[in-house]
């Protein structure tokens, strides 16, 4: 279970973000985006590529700033009208945990050392205990044998499961996922999935920006379609999976279904 | 062939090697890959002014021959009230040296560090600093490892120039020996031996040390 779950605030939401709208240059990329998530639920992002999903997520970690918006995630509280400064970004770092879509685990430190220095380094926590801790997780992802060895030597979907001990390590109060399995080999996608699903039925808070489709209608709460930098559609799977309201859903959906169904 | 001479001659010199040009260079390379890892810091810092010193510090220490380096801080500072004796004179030229070729190797390994692991790190709650010390560092290590053996394998040859700023190391006592007898090619053939097998060792600890870091190889 997830620890230290933060009181959720008066409206019930873990996360709550605002009018988000974030260039690159004049790349307009993020044009408004709301997203509400409540506590224990998984929430899926789903789109065409380049509307603006990445963003939004690493927005959420703080790696990326927003132009302006604001964004609560459990007590934190953010204006991105005004300047972000470190010790606001170090909390939005805190208050999540992210599995990107390349692992980026620490090629030079073993599976165990990628679990444990962030608890040790930047958590203070004992040796002891994060090693203990992060054993018994790579135990739950069916790693455990393999702490000792360096990402380098772990198969694609091995690496993704340290990159989600990595992330649950961490304490964080809710999870975010980009594309965790786009990068792998079909065979090697079911079990990086499992582990997901296994976490949201323990009650994690989740956002997934997934290309998975059937995953998402599964195992998600609600869904968001974003396409051109806002959320076009938001409901529960069925509704936008089943009678997605809007054209470009539609659209979007027939597409990934493929020419023959699906 | 003078056996005699031979014998005679090369346990001094390999003592020169290792009262002088071993821990000569190794003083340097230690100091000089300091110095290396501060200019790179400033070359990428981002702040204008560290930059273009670094830059500036990098072109003239690349721009000039090492001997001339030597004999202006050995020869000239005493005209400035500063004299340094043999050694010091050597170690500081030879670091400053040694910083101004290994800076660029290394901001060169730092910044192939993909930008996903300073995300990453970040993503952990690492502020900049300590991502840098404990996962971009370790990695721009083990790039810059084949650059600068070859760094410290010039090193070794290149502290010979020391000989004539008067430091005591291998080439000088060979020189020594050298100047009564007058058997130059049979003395410098030995010095030149005794430098091409401390180069030899060093190659060899290079593949090992590579080997070794090949664990975690990308
Ligand atoms: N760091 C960046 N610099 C410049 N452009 C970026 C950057 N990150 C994303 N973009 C641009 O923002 C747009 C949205 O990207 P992204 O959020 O990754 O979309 P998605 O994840 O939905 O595919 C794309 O056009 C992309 O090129
Ligand atoms: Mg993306």
């Amino acid at each position: 279970m997830p620890s230290d779950q933060p009181v959720p605030p008066a409206d019930g939401l873990l996360l709550s973000a605002r009018g988000l709208h974030k260039s690159f240059g004049d790349n307009h990329v993020l044009r408004g985006v709301d997203l509400d998530i409540a506590p224990g639920t998984v929430h899926a992002l789903i789109g065409p590529s380049g509307s603006g999903k990445t963003t939004v997520l690493r927005s959420l970690n703080g790696l990326e700033t927003p132009d302006a918006g604001t964004l609560r995630i459990g007590d934190l509280s953010l204006d991105f009208d005004r300047a972000i400064g470190r010790r606001e970004r170090a909390a939005l770092h805190r208050a999540s945990a992210m599995v990107f879509q390349q692992h980026q685990l620490f090629p030079h430190l073993t599976v165990l050392g990628n679990a444990t220095i962030g608890p040790i380094r930047v958590q203070g926590r004992s040796r002891d205990e994060a090693t203990e801790a992060a054993l018994a997780l790579l135990d739950r992802v069916g790693l455990r044998e393999k702490a000792d060895a360096y990402p380098s030597s772990l198969s694609g979907g091995q690496q993704q499961r340290v990159g989600i001990v990595r992330a649950l390590a961490l304490q964080p109060s809710m999870l975010l996922f980009d594309e965790p399995t786009s990068s792998l080999d079909p065979e090697l996608v079911g079990e990086v999935l499992a582990v997901m699903s296994e976490l949201a039925s323990e009650g994690w808070t989740m956002a997934v920006v997934t290309h998975e489709l059937g995953f998402a209608h599964e195992v998600a709460d609600r869904v968001s379609f974003f396409d051109g930098g806002v959320v076009v559609e938001q409901g529960s799977p069925e509704q936008v999976f089943e009678a997605p309201q809007h054209e470009r859903t539609q659209r979007f959906l027939q597409r990934m279904r493929g020419p023959f169904g699906g | 062939m003078d056996w005699e001479l031979i014998g005679s001659s090369i346990g001094p010199i390999v003592l020169g090697a290792i009262q002088g040009t071993i821990p000569l260079t190794a003083a340097s390379f230690a100091l000089g890959l300091t110095i290396a890892v501060l200019l790179a810091l400033a070359r990428i810092s981002g702040v204008a002014v560290l930059s273009a010193v670094a830059r500036a510090y990098i072109s003239i220490i690349r721009g000039t021959p090492l001997l001339v380096q030597l004999f202006v801080i050995f020869y000239g500072m005493p005209q400035l009230g500063i004299t340094l004796d043999p050694w010091p004179s050597a170690i500081i030229v030879l670091s400053m040296n040694v910083g101004g070729y290994a800076a660029e190797i290394i901001r060169a390994a730092i910044l192939s560090i993909p930008r996903g692991q300073w995300e990453a790190a970040a993503m952990i709650g690492m502020p900049r600093g300590q991502a840098l010390l404990r996962i971009v560092l370790p990695q721009a290590a083990r790039v810059s490892v084949p650059p600068l053996s070859n760094t410290l394998i010039s090193l070794v040859k290149d502290s010979s120039l020391c000989s004539l700023i008067l430091v005591t190391e291998l080439f000088r006592v060979a020189q020594r020996i050298a100047a009564p007898s007058g058997e130059f090619l049979l003395l410098y053939a030995i010095a030149g031996a005794i430098y091409w097998v401390i180069c030899l060792v060093l190659a060899f600890g290079q593949d090992r040390l590579e080997g070794r870091l090949d664990r975690y190889a990308v």
